[in-house]
């Protein structure tokens, strides 16, 4: 047990040393999510209502497409250069090193999000009593995110086009946390409880938790053989 | 102890090899050789349990390598076609990064690994600058760094030079001579002066 909690700190610990050396890798979400949020008041124009509305909305779809955008990260490198074989020869359960990788995507691409999201958030005129809810959604919604992406990250590991395969594999399967996480943010904008909205999100991260790892690992078996 | 036992291996709709069947005994090394396309890396990936062959059975002391599970895998070092190596880590980062997603590695081993391959000159240096050589050096470099009874070895001397071969060469003696084993790749043949080496050619 000692040797596994050694071996998921230590891979969380290569990850980030690694993405802190290639800082593009992670700043370029980051700044496609800002770009994108200051797109829409440009193009719907300044309307403080109309952009109180779509706030919430906005917000999420720019949070997810930003996950999406950073996915590749996750296993590409690691694959290209035979890192992920060692990975997977290790002598522990695939599963839970894969929760690290996963854990170590979160810490560069989600929590980033979920930080820089009320900034954004003030420039599209989201009411100051939502965004408390705002970064609760994206807390609980950026791991699922990360979690299912790694399903469609591990499947298209190595195929020509599989950025595109990808998104198609993960979109789908990302719209019930949108659904909720951007349902969250209206209900506190207005004025009402978003607390049903955030219980059935964390219910999503439980779930994903359990299963997505498990897939996660299997699918990477399969891109390996 | 390895036993393979009938195994037969296929890429896509294309047999590999049929019905093989060897064993590697301690202090043993077994060079497989064949042309292109023969099945060598696929056979030595399916001892590490990273494919799945069609038919057979592969035991380690005498017990399947799918029941021993996560235990089989603290039993050999693979070093594969593809280094491992990542190209932001300096050299002994590197080193450190493999031998932990086992337990917690000895910092005196991966210096002295990297003394031994003469890799010293690029401690500082990220991985990326390094030749090919050099990076398949630093792969190999991870053989020192764990004790491990079976070594799996997928062509360790492509681009290595005259010097680097003889240390391997070298290594690999010395390991067999402690009860080691090991299963090789390799087009050059080996030049150990006695030892229990065996030829395995996936021709016929």
């Amino acid at each position: 047990m000692a040797a596994l909690a050694h071996a998921i700190t230590c891979i969380v610990r290569r990850d980030v040393t690694v993405a802190w050396r290639r800082v593009h890798d992670v700043v370029l979400p980051l700044v496609f999510f800002a770009i994108v949020t200051s797109l829409f008041p440009l193009g719907v124009g300044p309307e403080p209502n109309l952009l109180r509305e779509l706030a919430p909305g906005v917000l999420w779809v720019a949070a997810l497409l930003a996950t999406m955008l950073s996915l590749n990260r996750l296993f590409a490198n690691d694959y290209a250069d035979g890192t992920l074989e060692l990975l997977a020869l290790a002598p522990h359960p695939l599963s839970v090193l894969a929760i690290a990788k996963v854990a170590s995507h979160w810490l560069l691409t989600g929590l980033p999000l979920v930080l820089m999201a009320p900034l954004l958030a003030l420039s599209l005129n989201l009411p100051d009593k939502a965004l408390a809810t705002l970064l609760y959604s994206l807390l609980l919604g950026t791991p699922v995110l990360s979690l299912i992406g790694a399903i469609g990250a591990a499947l298209t590991l190595g195929l020509r086009g599989g950025g595109v395969l990808m998104s198609a594999l993960v979109l789908p399967l990302y719209t019930p946390v949108l659904i909720f996480g951007a349902g969250a943010v209206a209900q506190a904008a207005n004025g009402q409880s978003a607390e049903a909205h955030l219980s059935v999100l964390a219910a999503f991260l439980a779930l994903a938790l359990t299963l997505a790892p498990w897939a996660t690992a299997a699918a990477l078996r399969v891109s390996l053989d | 102890m390895i036993d393979v036992v009938n195994l037969s291996c296929a890429r896509g709709d294309r047999t590999l090899f049929r019905e093989l069947s060897f064993r590697v005994q301690a202090g043993e090394l077994l060079h497989i050789t064949g042309a292109n396309g023969a099945g060598k890396t696929t056979l030595l990936r399916t001892l590490c349990g990273l494919t799945r062959p069609i038919e057979g059975e592969i035991r380690w002391d005498g017990t399947d390598i799918r029941t021993h599970g996560d235990d089989y895998r603290m039993r050999f070092l693979y070093v594969g076609h593809l280094n491992g190596v990542q190209g932001e880590l300096t050299p002994p980062e590197n080193l450190r990064a493999t031998a932990e997603l086992t337990d917690t590695a000895d910092a005196t081993r991966i210096e002295s690994a990297l003394t031994r391959l003469s890799l010293d000159a690029y401690h500082d240096f990220p991985a990326k600058i390094l030749s090919q050589g050099q990076k398949r050096r630093l792969a190999l470099a991870r053989l020192l760094v764990r004790e491990r009874p079976l070594w799996v070895l997928d062509e360790p001397l492509a681009a290595l030079d005259v010097q680097s071969i003889e240390t391997i060469t070298d290594i690999l003696a010395e390991h067999l001579e402690r009860g080691g084993m090991a299963i090789l790749t390799s087009h050059q043949a080996l030049d150990f002066g006695a030892g229990n080496v065996r030829h395995l050619s996936l021709e016929d």
